[in-house]
């Protein structure tokens, strides 16, 4: 049977169809989830794509964490369900308590939209097990509230338990500890602020991406 | 006594008179706010639109030409590019924030209602120099404003222009150019057809925001900061959000073939959509406004009728269908209400139809009946006078006579015309979509073409660059804006596309100044000239009159836009860059004119006589270049605008990090000179026959002007200096001046 990867979709979502095409370019089928739906259509993997959903209204992700689909989300992830948040997508998983600490706004007060060199720091993770440990990746950025934070002791168990998935060479966003991406203790949920389905052709700049689609479908097979 | 209501609403006697023959009888007080709104001169374009008829229109590829929402272009493979610039200068002067995100907003709607989905955005903006507290404020709001709406709802901004100069002291420019696309079958216009058929208003409440904001501020200058505060209500607030569901809702709506006709509610909100949709349709419309969802309680029906409450649209749908519509509407939570009904109208043989009637419900008290043409056809149409300033006649006499700049430091000249938009366009999101090959920055930016349902990627690609150039257009106007729009062709040519369709965005000061009329008339002409030479239509524009500040009128600033096609885009073009070793050659005909250039403005010279443009010369150059960028023949490319050659050689060597060796540039004349029709390429040296055959066969002058190479940048004779010290000026400026936005 084909892998199909569910793409969640809420009122201002944006980058839906930009990840359904890094999906597609793996071979593998893309499903766009409605949010007022309660069910992942057997849907063998999550991704919550970037955007704006409920127009950030209160805080990112504060609103649509309580959209139907995030119970089946949480339900699918809590079995070992593969499930990825990009961007506005990794302010939901956090404040779905999915995943831990919170993106507040980025040190300089400014939207930011740019490149971003990454280390791969974990490739125990759902969306880094085909990628070099190690490797710097060339991803770009788009965020007003990328800058991650958490508590010391959160911070702690993260890089204790390798939970630490990515972390910016140049950190654009105070980020602590340079953090980009993290995954939860299962390390089947990743989240992070920048775009690897912006980073699928040479033609738009970098193809650094494209490992992170491919370890994801391959997470599935694997499952 | 007190002053007649018509006045304060900004109608002269005569177009009360005009109104008193229309209607056979005194207007009523909503139908003189309608008609007050309707008869703006943002709206009506009274004083601008016996000149604009002079612009070339036509061509077999144009679908649909100026008068409609946007101008609509077919570019191939079933698609079609809708494009539309527009200004919001005046909003965003009085706040900046809003201003600017409501102008986004604006645009967007124009986009898609001519069944187009919105890939890209492009935002020209001029501010007062960077030395002023008040325009940093404004620039900083203004961008925000960009940077907090497009990027909500999910538009990439894709480029632009940020320019600083003291003719925007008070009266910034502000405009906004969006890109759509759509399958050719689903091109929709905003027309009402169909007696019985229902009009939908879909989106946001009506409020008391904007309420007369074509009239009060559009259409009438900046005085002092005390009463343009005061005006500050008359701007209305965004909600992208809103604005993000209201374009997936209607695109989903003509998807489903459920709309017969669609406009987007804008300046003079409801009055302009019901009367624009009827009587584009040849037909009449009865609007209940007690139906209108109302923000606040207690609206009368002219605040109702000419509120510019935002993220506003207005369907026209078949009664069979309205249950999928509300049924789509409700899935996105975007609102639906049935307002009016279509009656009939000389369309339909009725020839005393076609009227516009408000009521108090559909069968409630008429508050309002006129002929709904009348706002629109029978608007004002101004033949001002228009008259050359004084200094123009002297001018001529000096024909001949070059002006002389001299400058005691280049180098430090050099420094100080570098700016890096960095600042500006790491805000936006530039990506979306995944089209971007060519983001902010370059020459023009290049985006995939894809097909907008099927996602399919033609292989081909679309450009699009934004240029305007008050300095030469301050000293003649006409030359000035054939030269920009000859630039603009040039910035096509650079990323390898030619070029398909302008549009315009007419910024100038008050047209009851005769030489501001001449200014608009004449550049007019030469845009006529110039696109009609390069055989590009103008498919839409925008005329914004009235940007003064305390008496003093901008210089006249035409903004144009030009979007072209890349018939094969397999690789990103080369762009703004050096490669180590790489000889430096300037195509095209050698100037050393420096007459309206930044570099005589930087040194006060503001008058003289604009460098020529040679069309055929600028035709073959434009060829050549395209030749060798589509060829891949040079391994970077960068035209000859702002700055001059100087400034060309110095973006290249900076965004490459990679320094400059340059010989046979005689002074400081030809290395500031602005002359058109030229461009500086980087070349590998085993590539320079090549280079030296295409341009002996097209019969264009070339030159070797050196190597590229080290970390030094210097010209023979003028400049000698580390690279890093044109690094640091160029990325310093916006930082220093406006906030480090990164904090890196």
């Amino acid at each position: 049977m084909t892998t199909r990867v569910g793409v969640v979709v809420f009122p201002g979502s944006n980058c839906e169809q930009d990840v359904c095409e890094a999906v597609r370019q793996q071979g593998v089928q893309a499903e766009i989830l409605w949010h007022g739906d309660s069910s992942l259509q057997q849907c063998d993997a999550i991704v919550i794509p970037g955007g704006f959903a409920y127009g950030d209204y209160l805080r990112p992700g504060a609103i649509a964490r309580f959209s139907p689909v995030m119970g089946a989300v949480s339900q699918f992830a809590r079995e070992g369900g593969p499930v990825v948040g990009i961007c506005n997508g990794f302010q939901i998983l956090t404040e779905a308590g999915l995943l831990p600490g919170a993106l507040q706004k980025n040190r300089g007060l400014k939207f930011l939209c740019s490149e971003a060199q990454l280390r791969v720091e974990s490739t125990n993770s759902v969306l880094t097990q085909q990628l070099d440990l190690g490797a710097v990746v060339s991803i770009p950025i788009n965020h007003f509230e990328g800058n991650y934070t958490c508590d010391a002791q959160t911070l702690q168990q993260l890089q204790q338990e390798d939970r630490i998935v990515f972390r910016y060479v140049n950190n654009p966003n105070g980020s602590v500890d340079d953090i980009a991406g993290v995954c939860n203790e299962g390390r089947n949920v990743v989240g992070l602020m920048p775009h690897p389905e912006r980073a699928i052709s040479d033609l738009l700049g970098s193809s650094d991406g494209i490992a992170m689609f491919r370890s994801l479908v391959s997470s599935v097979m694997a499952g | 006594m007190s002053e007649p209501i018509h006045r304060s609403l900004g109608l002269t006697d005569s177009e009360f008179a005009d109104i008193q023959t229309i209607l056979g009888r005194d207007p009523n007080h909503l139908e003189l706010a309608m008609y007050a709104v309707m008869w703006s001169e943002h709206c009506s374009y009274k004083s601008s639109r016996i000149h604009l008829k002079r612009l070339p229109t036509e061509a077999p590829w144009v679908l649909v030409g100026p008068g409609e929402n946007a101008g609509v272009v077919d570019v191939g493979d079933g698609i079609a590019a809708a494009l539309r610039i527009e200004s919001h200068n005046h909003p965003s002067a009085i706040e900046p924030y809003q201003g600017a995100a409501t102008g986004v907003g604006g645009i967007l709607r124009d986009i898609f209602t001519m069944g187009a989905r919105p890939i890209a955005l492009m935002d020209p903006l001029r501010f007062g120099p960077l030395d002023d507290a008040r325009s940093r404020w404004i620039a900083e709001g203004v961008i925000s404003g960009v940077s907090g709406y497009g990027n909500s709802v999910g538009v990439p901004t894709i480029g632009g222009e940020t320019v600083f100069d003291r003719t925007y002291l008070g009266n910034p420019l502000v405009n906004v150019l969006c890109l759509g696309v759509l399958p050719v079958d689903r091109l929709v216009l905003g027309q009402a057809t169909g007696v019985g058929n229902l009009a939908v208003l879909l989106g946001s409440t009506t409020g008391r925001d904007g309420i007369g904001g074509v009239s009060v501020l559009a259409s009438a200058g900046f005085s002092d900061e005390e009463t343009d505060a005061q005006k500050r209500p008359s701007v209305q607030v965004g909600d992208p959000f809103e604005e993000k569901r209201l374009i997936e809702a209607c695109l989903e709506l003509l998807d489903a073939g459920l709309v017969v006709g669609i406009q987007d509610l804008g300046g003079a909100g409801l009055t302009c959509a019901t009367s624009e949709t009827a009587s584009r349709g040849g037909m009449g419309m009865d609007v209940d406004v007690t139906a209108v969802p109302q923000r606040e309680a207690g609206m009368e029906p002219f605040e109702i009728m000419t509120s510019e409450s935002q993220e506003r649209m207005l369907a026209i749908v078949e009664p069979d269908g309205l249950d999928r519509v509300i049924e789509i509407c409700e899935r996105w939570e975007v609102r639906a209400t049935v307002i009016g009904k279509v009656t009939p109208g000389p369309a339909t043989g009725d020839v005393d139809g076609g009227r516009l009637r408000i009521m108090n419900g559909f069968d409630g008290e008429v508050l309002a009946d006129i002929p709904a043409a009348s706002l629109h056809e029978d608007a004002p149409l101004y033949d001002r006078p228009r008259q050359a300033p004084s200094a123009w006649n002297e001018q001529l006499r000096q024909l001949g006579e070059k002006k002389s700049v001299s400058s005691a430091n280049v180098l430090a000249d050099l420094c100080e015309l570098l700016v890096d938009t960095k600042w500006v366009w790491s805000q936006y999101d530039h990506q979306l979509f995944l089209n971007t090959v060519e983001g902010p920055g370059g020459d023009a930016a290049v985006l995939r073409l894809k097909h907008p349902i099927t996602m399919a990627d033609t292989g081909r690609g679309l450009a699009l660059t934004t240029d305007g150039n008050h300095r030469w257009c301050a000293i003649d106007p006409r030359v000035g804006t054939a030269l920009t729009v000859a630039e603009s062709l040039l910035n096509l040519a650079c990323v390898g596309a030619r070029p398909l369709a302008v549009v315009n965005c007419l910024n100038f000061g008050n047209p009851e100044y005769p030489e501001v009329m001449w200014q608009l008339s004449e550049a007019i002409d030469g845009m006529g000239e110039a696109c009609r030479a390069f055989n590009v239509p103008v498919i839409g524009g925008n005329v914004s009159l009235y940007n003064e500040s305390q008496g003093n009128n901008i210089d006249p600033t035409p903004v144009v836009g030009m979007v072209g096609v890349i018939d094969s885009l397999e690789r990103r073009p080369q762009g703004v860059r050096l490669v180590e070793g790489g000889r430096l050659m300037l195509i095209g005909p050698p100037c050393d004119e420096v007459s309206g250039s930044r570099w005589a403005r930087l040194h006060d010279v503001f008058e003289g006589q604009l460098p020529a443009l040679d069309v055929a010369m600028h035709l073959s150059v434009a060829e050549v270049v395209r030749a060798l960028v589509s060829g891949d023949v040079v391994a970077g490319v960068h035209d000859v605008a702002n700055g001059g050659v100087g400034i060309a050689l110095a973006e290249m060597a900076v965004r490459s990090g990679i320094g400059v060796n340059a010989a046979r540039i005689a002074n400081a004349n030809e290395l500031f000179s602005e002359g058109p029709s030229r461009v500086v390429v980087c070349v590998e040296p085993e590539k320079m026959s090549v280079v030296e055959n295409v341009c002996q066969e097209a019969g264009v002058p070339l030159a070797r002007i050196g190597v590229a190479g080290g970390q030094r940048f210097s010209v023979k004779g003028l400049i000698d200096c580390e690279l890093s010290v044109l690094q640091s000026a160029f990325s310093d400026r916006l930082d220093s001046a406006l906030g480090s936005g990164t904090a890196q």
